[in-house]
């Protein structure tokens, strides 16, 4: 079943193009320090201090910022935290819609009503203010609660259909079958159940992290993450804030959100990838 | 019947709820914490300083009950405080004028989006095969990987400043009021168009995106072959049978939806200093402006909240299940 | 015996999938009176509704008809142009479909799910003539003229499956496909369901395929039966005879082990083993290596439909000189 999927996957374009994109990301975070040609904060070298505003010139590649810091190094880092924001929150969102997915689906009754009812509300309440306004109350400015913010608000959609495709196999021959047995109800969760959702699990975790690598991007734009991290987030804030825009300086404000989007782009791929793979009215009939 | 009553309920509901919790997250704040922005906001009116500290529920001579009690009163008789940034105005003043902006601006390119995304998604879904629907699939599915803000600043920058076809920003020009008439709207709807366009293009892929998985679905059901065995012309099988059941669950999805693409809209206010809601909730922000920042959330979501409940009665006229309760 | 209205010579139809082309039907031939009704048996997988589809031209996507010919009134519906076929479908051939339930429009009433089809064959028909023959086809399947403007949602899975069979006859066909019209529903409906159809058809002599699983059900109602295995008729003659003297050992086998009125589709039929991949169909006789009987010649070489007896064929070699 899992095998299965994956193959599929593979062989899958979309997915394919997909993980190749984000590969290349991996690779840059990982060898950072070897591709990049200066530090993040560094302002100087031998040759003397780093022009500030500088345009693009053969050392660097993508100018400086007002501050003096190479771009393209800070590009090249960014996608380091970027990243890791990024998947650590999809992860963070995919098991909490997951455990609550499961509980809500399988083990029903009153649980299910009060975990339902929480969901509902979670889902109208409109996210990115909410998490403007709890971020802004937040006084320590860092990752760790940008992260934390992004995971509380972003669960319920993924919790929500993953409860009902629990639902359904819990309905299943199989699962009755195990039931009847007697086997223990955390093994048929995660032996009978969880192997046959888990297309929708890995989707959960595919719009999530876009949805996080998105909605980190927009707080750090605004100023509620760490304005001094390396991220390309904070780097749309820099150069936001200090007009790059009416410099002209496309290097600047360009690339980062290039990256972003196409960081984004790469998980949307494997997004619809699962969605063409496990939807069986597209292949059937 | 029983589906509107119990939608109305949960629409009530669902508003108090989030009036709680507007109560309840800056009551979450350590004392101390609340103390220090207090005190760093110095040279504060004493009459801002009440509102604040109503904010932060600091009035210790109140217990919490009361302090809630007084705070669904002055909401009820639309008093939300003194806004810091903007004193002595009443948060309420303020946010009457940022209001229609965003209604306004928000509405007209969120309804433009669901049309066109709509459109296309059942026009991509009819055609699927076709080389061009793929591509548009592709390019919507990269748009959308991208922050409205980000999207905005590209415009702006491309449209607005390498070629000075649209202004930069804001939402007519200061030498125009309200006066002028014709030349006041026409100066509105001018400045609205590059941010209405960022709205438009950026949340049509989710849209799209949406109902053409769903059309793909729909289509594969026995009624279309049903309905193309039969003879029918190719408009009533794909408007009647195919969109029709297409768009329902997708008015459904509105709720998410709708509040993510709220979502990326106030922040392109921001990107074109355009003066409506998300604007004003940047420079509270920046302001520290606490009353008018918790204002701005609950209005926002109140009206998200709405738009679903207008989004369910929509469905109960078009889905004869649900309007028996079958469903 | 009367004219052929319907033969089939040589049909090949399936489905192009990843792994190559799946014949669901293969090479298959046969032909219909006017006015009779031919039954089709098989188990679950083997072409059934492929055939059903293949005759409509329903065949979609990746669902194609690779060879053979569908003569229908003397016509060739294979290769006919898209409007011919838009405008003779229905009109003259129409079809009920596996699940009622799923062939209504969840979100139109009945009534104009039944005057839709009217309008688009008999142009400039008025929509006040077109609900007054709606109504007479209700009242001809028994629902209540009152359930006229119901929803679908509204109906029992019975009378949904009526409302097919009305939705069927409306425009008064020559041929209606029957594929499983009773499958999903209980014995007793299924009962009046079938006693109706049968009414129906001497009433207004229309000839009928009907496909299912339940063979009990199609020797009571069939003039002639074909029994299909995977994708292929491997026995073909009076459902009276082939009931009392089955000849293919697939046919005795489904014979031995009658379907429980109420069973699971998969326990159906007491032969051991499961129908073949039909991407990779075994060399020789199809039923080879479930076949009780099976011979060295038998996996040589698909055995053909020959006569073994007046107006009955049988693919098998053990009546084509073939040894025990
Ligand atoms: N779109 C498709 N693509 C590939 N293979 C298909 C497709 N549709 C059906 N098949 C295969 O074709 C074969 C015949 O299917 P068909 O639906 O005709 O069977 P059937 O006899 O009607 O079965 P049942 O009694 O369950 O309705 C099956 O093996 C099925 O797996
Ligand atoms: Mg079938």
């Amino acid at each position: 079943m899992i095998k299965d999927m994956l193959k599929l996957f593979i062989e899958n374009k979309k997915a394919m193009l997909g993980l190749i994109i984000l590969s290349m990301f991996i690779i840059v975070a990982v060898f950072a320090p070897l591709i990049a040609p200066f530090e993040p904060k560094q302002r100087e070298d031998a040759a003397g201090e780093f022009p500030l505003r500088s345009e693009p010139t053969s050392k660097h590649l993508l100018g400086t910022t007002h501050a003096g810091y190479d771009i393209l190094s800070r590009l090249i880092y960014g996608t380091r935290l970027t990243l890791l924001v990024g998947m650590v929150t999809g992860i963070i969102t995919t098991f909490v819609a997951l455990a609550l997915g499961l509980i809500s689906g399988y083990f029903k009754g009153r649980v299910d009503d009060v975990i339902s009812f929480v969901n509902s509300i979670f889902l109208v309440i409109p996210s990115l203010p909410l998490i403007i306004v709890v971020a802004s109350y937040i006084t320590i400015k860092g990752v760790l609660p940008i992260i934390l913010v992004l995971s509380l608000t972003g669960w319920a959609w993924g919790a929500r259909v993953i409860r009902s495709q629990v639902l359904s196999v819990s309905e299943r021959e199989f699962v009755k079958v195990a039931e009847v047995l007697g086997e223990n109800p955390f093994i048929i969760v995660f032996r009978e159940i969880l192997p046959n959702i888990i297309s929708l699990v890995m989707a959960t975790f595919f719009t999530s992290t876009l949805a996080a690598i998105i909605g980190e991007a927009t707080l750090e734009f605004i100023g509620l993450g760490n304005v001094s991290a390396v991220t390309w987030g904070t780097m749309l804030y820099w150069a936001q804030n200090n007009a790059a825009l009416l410099y002209n300086a496309w290097w600047w404000f360009l690339p980062p959100g290039l990256f972003i989007g196409l960081l984004g782009t790469s998980f949307a791929l494997m997004n619809f990838a699962i969605d063409e793979i496990s939807n069986p009215k597209i292949r059937k009939r | 019947m029983r589906y509107f009553l119990r939608r109305t309920m949960w629409l009530i509901f669902a508003i108090f709820v989030a009036l709680t919790i507007n109560f309840i997250l800056p009551r979450l704040m350590p004392g101390d914490p609340a103390m220090i922005i207090i005190n760093q906001l110095d040279g504060l009116q004493p009459q801002a300083i009440d509102s604040i500290r109503a904010a932060f529920g600091l009035e210790t001579d109140k217990s919490i009950f009361v302090q809630y009690w007084d705070y669904l009163v002055n909401i009820s008789q639309g008093d939300l405080g003194v806004s810091i940034s903007h004193y002595p105005a009443k948060v309420w003043d303020v946010l009457a004028k940022a209001l229609p902006w965003t209604i306004g601006l928000m509405g007209i390119a969120t309804v433009l989006s669901f049309i066109f995304g709509t459109m296309l998604g059942i026009a991509i879904a009819w055609k699927r095969k076709s080389k061009v629907s793929d591509a548009i699939l592709g390019l919507f599915l990269f748009i959308r990987s991208f922050p409205y803000f980000w999207f905005g600043l590209i415009l702006v920058y491309f449209f607005a400043f390498k070629n000075p076809w649209f202004p930069l920003g804001g939402a007519h020009s200061i030498s125009v009021t309200t006066a002028d008439g014709w030349a006041y709207i026409k100066s509105i709807i001018y400045h609205g168009l590059l941010p209405g366009a960022v709205i438009t293009i950026s949340s049509l892929g989710y849209w799209m995106l949406t109902i053409r998985n769903n059309m793909i679905n729909v289509l594969a059901e026995d009624y279309i072959t049903v309905a193309k065995a039969k003879g029918l012309s190719i408009n009533r099988i794909k408007n009647t049978y195919a969109a029709r059941n297409a768009i329902l669950p997708s008015i459904s999805g509105f709720a998410m939806a709708f509040g993510f693409v709220i979502g990326g809209s106030l922040v392109t206010e921001m990107v074109f200093s355009y003066p409506g809601v998300g604007f004003m909730l940047f420079q509270a922000v920046q302001q520290q402006d606490y009353p008018l920042l918790q204002a701005i959330f609950l209005f926002i979501t109140v009206g998200v909240l709405i738009s679903n409940f207008i989004a369910d009665i929509l469905i109960m006229l078009l889905d004869p299940r649900i309007r028996d309760g079958a469903k | 015996m009367a004219e052929n209205i319907l033969e089939i010579k040589h049909l090949v139809a399936g489905y192009e999938t990843r792994l190559g082309s799946l014949l669901a039907v293969d090479d298959l031939s046969f032909s219909l009176a006017k006015g009779e009704f031919i039954g089709i048996a098989g188990e679950s997988g083997c072409g059934k509704s492929t055939l059903a589809y293949a005759i409509m031209s329903l065949l979609e996507d990746n669902g194609m008809i690779f060879s053979g010919e569908i003569n229908f009134k003397g016509k060739n519906l294979v290769g006919l142009k898209k409007a011919d076929l838009k405008k003779m479908r229905w009109d003259q051939m129409s079809m009920v479909f596996q699940s009622a339930m799923n062939a209504l429009n969840p979100v139109l009433k009945i009534s104009d799910q039944l005057v839709d089809v009217m309008q688009a064959h008999q142009k400039g028909i008025s929509v006040k003539k077109a609900r007054q023959k709606a109504a007479e086809m209700l009242e001809l399947v028994d629902i209540p003229v009152d359930r006229l403007d119901a929803y679908p949602h509204q109906l029992s899975g019975g009378m949904k499956q009526r409302v097919m069979i009305a939705m069927a006859m409306i425009l008064n066909p020559d041929l209606i496909i029957m594929d499983e019209p009773t499958t999903a529903l209980d014995v007793v409906v299924q009962r009046n369901i079938i006693k109706k159809i049968e009414e129906l058809r001497i009433k207004f002599d229309f000839s009928v395929i009907f496909i299912t699983h339940d063979l009990s059900l199609l020797v009571e109602i069939s003039d002639r039966l074909a029994i299909m295995y995977a994708g292929k008729i491997i026995e073909f003659g009076q459902a009276q005879r082939i009931y009392e003297q089955p000849e293919h050992p697939y046919t005795k086998g489904l014979m031995n082990s009658f379907p429980p009125l109420l069973g699971d589709l998969e326990e159906f039929g007491g032969i051991p083993g499961k129908p073949p991949d039909l991407l990779k169909p075994p060399a020789g006789c199809r039923f080879y290596p479930r076949c009780e009987k099976r011979m060295d010649i038998c996996h040589q070489k698909m055995p053909d439909l020959i006569n073994t007896g007046q107006e009955r064929q049988t693919a098998c070699y053990l009546y084509q000189g073939g040894h025990k």
